[in-house]
């Protein structure tokens, strides 16, 4: 018989979370609920504190940490190229595009940014830009679960199965790739990737239009979203909010465009930016629409990567994606911020160097759900319960990234 | 950097002692008591707008070297300027006043860091842990940092 360990006390709990608001200093008609860490509609294990007057959210006090897995800590001890596969399980449903801000940060550092080959860049490029396809259909379809829409649910797990399999193809995991390294790529793209890759944006493109008319400008779905949880431009950039949920409140600012890392200087697209046609410019409505119009841009680059990948930049026998990657990583002494845009905004690692490890003395990683969600108590003050249900959905936070 | 020469000019007039910049990194390194002003100059003058707080970050230098840092990384969206910030502070006595009140990014990265390093940010609105348990023991991002060995009973070490 195993002794048991752990018991069970209810005083543990607020020992161990304590609530931030106190009971005693409630006025008559308020109430505390407790919402979460198990619940469907916060998206994994995110608990929040709601200070509730009747139907009314008076204040929300979120309770993270649940999912924490000592990524910092991690990193302190690990080999540059070795982290990558936690960078992996910070947002676990956009991992190859985490994998390619950090791997340029390290090549930045290490100074091999411009030797890195153009037809690795595009690779890169491509299957970044077919995972945040991936990560804005979760976005849409669980926003549309959280308010009561089951159907497009089904529709996008259906169709981010084509993008997932794509990938497996190429890197050999459905979710956790560990396909973009320190100065090249793992593999190089399958024999028919590209063809794969074009019948699939092919196929895709009028399953998005379906999905805009049956979620996106369904009645319904208007009603619950417009007009609820404006986001002010003032606020969300002091609060330091990043990704869609900025251009959604009117900000024209795309890190792929202002700052033109990687190849995205060479590509065509356009950055939408929320207009408010449902409501108010900032709104739950304008967040997601945003979302979707990135998919569309996002399928053009899919498209603009394979052209240059079939002519340009062309499979050849003899190309060895590994070629730059280097045999030991050890950057010289140096303080490093380096960002890129995420599917959920800007994604950020500060590393310092100490120039004689192989290890980094400090890797900080600034994750966009963790700066997107503290902006949350900002802008559900006064609405009802079920619009805040609106709102965190709407922010479309990965709890593996908020946590690290 | 043209542009890293002539801020800095333009916060010598305003800060002569308390700013040593260092060119090698491109970091300002500002005395603790004034990186809540130094900030609020940076983001309210017309020349300067940095108006997001990209990062902010924690940092322990070890017990030989007894010092802990911490680093903003600022950023200005209409001039496209990047300007990085280090307080240094004491290992034994970590405070620095808080920069919440000017970017509100802060306000959880602060309690972040002073959850993994134990920094206190003075006039801080809500310094609890935000993610270890609030009974949680040490600051595990510390260079000398050892883990508790039971919490609640249960063995910590896997």
């Amino acid at each position: 018989m195993k002794e048991i360990r752990y018991r069970f006390e209810e005083e543990n709990l607020l020992k161990s979370e304590p609530n931030a608001l106190r009971a005693e200093d409630l006025k008559a008609e308020e109430m505390i609920l407790n919402l979460g860490p198990q619940h469907p509609s916060t998206h994994g294990v995110l608990r929040l504190e709601v200070l509730l007057e009747g139907e009314i959210v008076r204040e929300v006090v979120p309770h993270i940490g649940y999912l924490h897995r000592c990524f910092e800590k991690h990193a302190e001890n690990l080999p540059y190229n070795q982290i990558i596969p936690f960078v992996d399980r910070c947002d676990y449903v956009t991992a190859m595009n985490n994998e390619h801000i950090y791997a340029m940060g390290v090549e930045q550092m290490l100074g091999i940014a411009d030797q890195i080959p153009k037809r690795v860049e595009y690779i890169r490029v491509l299957v970044s830009e077919l995972n945040r396809i991936a990560s804005h259909l979760i976005a849409i379809g669980t926003y549309g679960m959280d308010i009561g829409s089951f159907t497009p649910f089904f529709w996008i797990m259906r169709d981010r199965e084509h993008i997932l399999r794509l990938l497996e193809w190429a890197s050999g995991a459905r979710l956790l790739y560990n396909y973009i390294w320190v100065g090249g790529l793992y593999y190089d793209l399958p024999i028919g990737f590209e063809e794969r890759c074009r019948e699939f944006v092919r196929y895709f493109k009028p399953k998005l239009s379906e999905l805009e008319v049956v979620l996106i400008e369904n009645k319904i779905f208007v009603d619950r979203t417009a007009n609820v949880g404006v986001l002010p431009l003032d606020l969300a950039i002091n609060c330091g909010v990043t990704g869609p949920m900025l251009r959604a409140s009117g900000l024209r600012f795309d890190l792929r465009k202002v700052d033109g890392y990687s190849v995205y200087p060479e590509l065509n697209f356009t950055v939408p930016v929320g207009e408010g046609k449902m409501g108010t410019v900032g709104d739950c409505w304008d967040r997601t629409w945003v979302r979707l119009e990135e998919i569309y841009q996002s399928l053009s680059l899919v498209e603009q990567c394979i052209e240059r990948l079939l002519s340009d930049h062309k499979r050849t026998r003899d190309f060895d994606p590994q070629a730059v990657v280097p045999k030991k990583i050890r950057p010289a002494r140096q303080d490093h911020y380096v960002r890129g845009e995420m599917p959920k905004g800007e994604l950020g690692f500060f590393f310092r160097a100490d120039g004689r490890s192989d290890v980094p003395f400090r890797c900080k990683c600034r994750s966009a759900s963790f700066v997107n969600l503290s902006v949350l108590p900002e802008i559900a003050r006064g609405v009802l319960v079920a619009d805040l249900i609106a709102i965190l959905g709407s922010i479309d936070i990965v709890l593996g990234e908020v946590d690290r | 950097m043209a542009e890293f020469s002539t801020l800095i000019s333009k916060l010598r007039a305003t800060w002569d002692d308390h700013l040593q910049p260092d060119e090698a990194s491109g970091a300002v390194v500002v005395g603790a008591e004034h990186i809540r002003d130094v900030c609020a100059f940076l983001q309210s003058d017309p020349d300067c707008y940095f108006d997001m707080l990209s990062c902010l970050t924690g940092l322990d230098n070890g017990p030989e070297a007894g010092t802990m840092e911490v680093i903003y990384n600022l950023y200005s969206i209409p001039f496209h300027h990047h300007l990085m910030l280090r307080v240094i502070v004491p290992r034994d006595n970590p405070e620095v006043p808080s920069v919440s009140s000017v970017y509100r990014t802060a306000n959880w990265h602060e309690r972040e860091a002073f959850d993994l390093y134990g920094i206190r940010f003075t006039g801080h609105p809500d310094l609890r842990r935000i993610l270890l348990p609030a009974d949680w023991e040490g600051y595990p991002l510390r260079k000398d940092y050892r883990h508790q060995e039971y919490y609640r009973g249960v063995k910590v070490e896997y």
